[in-house]
């Protein structure tokens, strides 16, 4: 799987939505990104990804477009590569 | 009346994003609300964690006005249905909703929400009735508790005792009003000259926190779900000076949780309660002493004040209380219904006690789960599941906080998903549709649960 399509199972997992609505998601966008699907996306990535993400970073994940620059900035995963 | 709110005139009560309003000022706004609604009636009151939706609630139950709590959120199809029901008078709700009821007439605004006028013909009110709230937070069920004025005036002097709750506490709002828990935190606060903070904002937003800090909160509640977040953001390195108690309801909270919290609040000198309660109690039936917190781990503690707790002969805990509701609705016809409880409740909780007193929960006699401090009954989700897709092969089960549905139809994994996870409002990460090839049964036909154990993913 490339990072693309893992990145992208994170979401689908946790809140059971199609692939083509996630480029635009944001956080509290649908009932499903609320805090318990936030906890359940947190733990995908970190298991996806193998990194423990910092507190700053999932109070930072506020949607699926800056959730990548996180993951490229402070984590060495590049999602687009 | 419920609420005196004359008595902390110049008190803070409400502090929101941008505004923050004195006993005073909640008062004007309250019974502004109220006065356009008039005189006794049922309402539905959408709720959210903000002004308008408090002083609303406020002002209806200090005139006498019924209402019916339901989540903002809800989904349409269901508030249609209950709108059918229970034929309220007025609906309270933010602005933005009114378009899904654009037949009815807008005659009243406040802080974004709309007093809307249905002209239903409306259901006659037992003279006790104060306030409808879900059994199990916010599920698409019709069932509704019936509480008095006397349960929630009995509950909440029981709770600001053992809490001992003043004028300087300050909360801020992590559970919806819609939710007992969250309600009496409200309750207790107003009922004791305290504040709260109202935030929509959740623990993983930087806003809960920069509130949280920034207003002196004093006080923070959650469900046992809660405190699993809280120790996801690393809550024990939080520099929190201004906390001084933490309180725990919703569901048995695991003992290495409990043991952790009560240890960190040992080390800061803060207080950490765990409690026990139930719609059908209004909200609480029993507490842990904060001062017993480490020495009792798993514990649930001892009944409230005014309250008191027996266990039938097969451990069943029943509780005895001024608190104990009047019954269930499920139609409007039942709002004229008095009292069917006579102050005692039967759990469905199996308990224990030890040689000190102290009680434990230890099982339950009937089948359900706590989703996230939500009751949610399994047989009726296997009833949901069987009717919406015509199966006869479905079994649920599960531990709190996450339930497994097993069907022997391959196919219907997603819809049954789907549709589940919005018909009872549970996440749909905390649901696993499992595909199995037969369900274990015994020789009479009943489903041995047990078996299906070895198939949860936990």
């Amino acid at each position: 799987m490339t990072n693309l399509e893992k990145y992208d199972k994170a979401f689908i997992d946790a809140f059971n939505v199609a692939a083509e609505d996630l480029p635009n998601l944001k956080y509290q966008d649908i009932a499903a990104w609320d805090s318990v699907g936030h906890m359940s996306l947190m733990a995908n990535i970190e298991d996806s990804f193998d990194i423990m993400m910092e507190v700053e970073d999932i109070m930072d994940f506020s949607s699926y477009a800056h959730g990548k620059e996180i993951l490229k900035a402070n984590y060495e995963v590049d999602i687009e590569a | 009346m419920i609420f005196d709110l004359g008595k902390f005139a110049g008190n803070t009560a409400l502090i929101a994003e941008n505004e923050t309003l004195t006993y005073e000022d909640l008062k004007i706004r309250a019974e502004e609300i109220s006065g356009a609604a008039g005189g006794r009636c049922l309402i539905f009151l959408f709720c959210t964690n903000t002004v308008a939706s408090v002083a609303g609630y406020v002002g209806f139950m200090n005139r006498g006005i019924v209402p019916l709590m339901i989540d903002a959120d809800l989904d349409l199809d269901l508030v249609k249905n209950l709108l059918e029901l229970y034929r309220p008078k007025f609906l309270w709700l933010p602005e933005n909703l009114r378009e899904n009821y654009s037949a009815y007439e807008k005659i009243y605004e406040q802080g974004g929400y709309n007093l809307l006028a249905t002209n239903a013909e409306t259901f006659a009110l037992n003279e006790k009735l104060a306030l409808l709230m879900t059994t199990s937070g916010s599920t698409g069920s019709p069932k509704f508790v019936r509480q008095s004025y006397e349960n929630i005036s009995a509950n909440t002097k029981s709770i600001v005792e053992y809490l001992r709750l003043g004028e300087n506490e300050r909360s801020i709002t992590n559970l919806p009003m819609n939710y007992v828990y969250g309600l009496s935190i409200i309750n207790t606060h107003l009922h004791s000259g305290g504040s709260i903070v109202l935030t929509e904002k959740t623990l993983f937003q930087k806003e809960f926190w920069q509130a949280l800090k920034n207003n002196f909160v004093t006080n923070l509640n959650g469900v046992p779900y809660t405190f699993e977040m809280l120790q996801r953001l690393r809550f024990f390195r939080m520099d929190l000076p201004n906390l001084k108690f933490i309180t725990q309801a919703g569901g048995k909270l695991d003992p290495e949780t409990h043991l952790k919290f009560a240890e960190y609040a040992a080390k800061t000198g803060k207080k950490f309660f765990v409690m026990y309660g139930a719609a059908e109690a209004t909200a609480r039936m029993g507490y842990l002493p904060a001062e017993k917190s480490l020495e009792k781990i798993g514990c649930m503690g001892v009944a409230i004040p005014g309250g008191r707790f027996e266990l039938t002969g097969d451990g069943e805990l029943i509780y005895y209380g001024e608190n104990v509701s009047l019954g269930y609705a499920e139609s409007g016809a039942d709002l004229i219904l008095g009292d069917e409880r006579n102050k005692r409740l039967e759990t469905g909780d199996l308990a224990k006690i030890d040689a000190d007193g102290y009680y434990t929960i230890v099982g339950r006699k009937k089948r359900f789960l706590k989703m996230f401090g939500k009751r949610v009954n399994l047989q009726e989700v296997e009833h949901l599941v069987r009717q919406k897709f015509n199966l006869s092969e479905v079994a649920a089960a599960g531990v709190d906080d996450k339930m497994f549905v097993f069907v022997t139809a391959e196919n219907l994994r997603d819809e049954i998903l789907n549709y589940l996870s919005k018909k009872i409002n549970v996440h749909p990460s905390a649901l696993k549709i499992k595909f199995i090839a037969e369900i274990p049964k015994n020789a009479s036909g009943k489903i041995i649960y047990s078996e299906l154990e070895n198939f949860y993913e936990l």
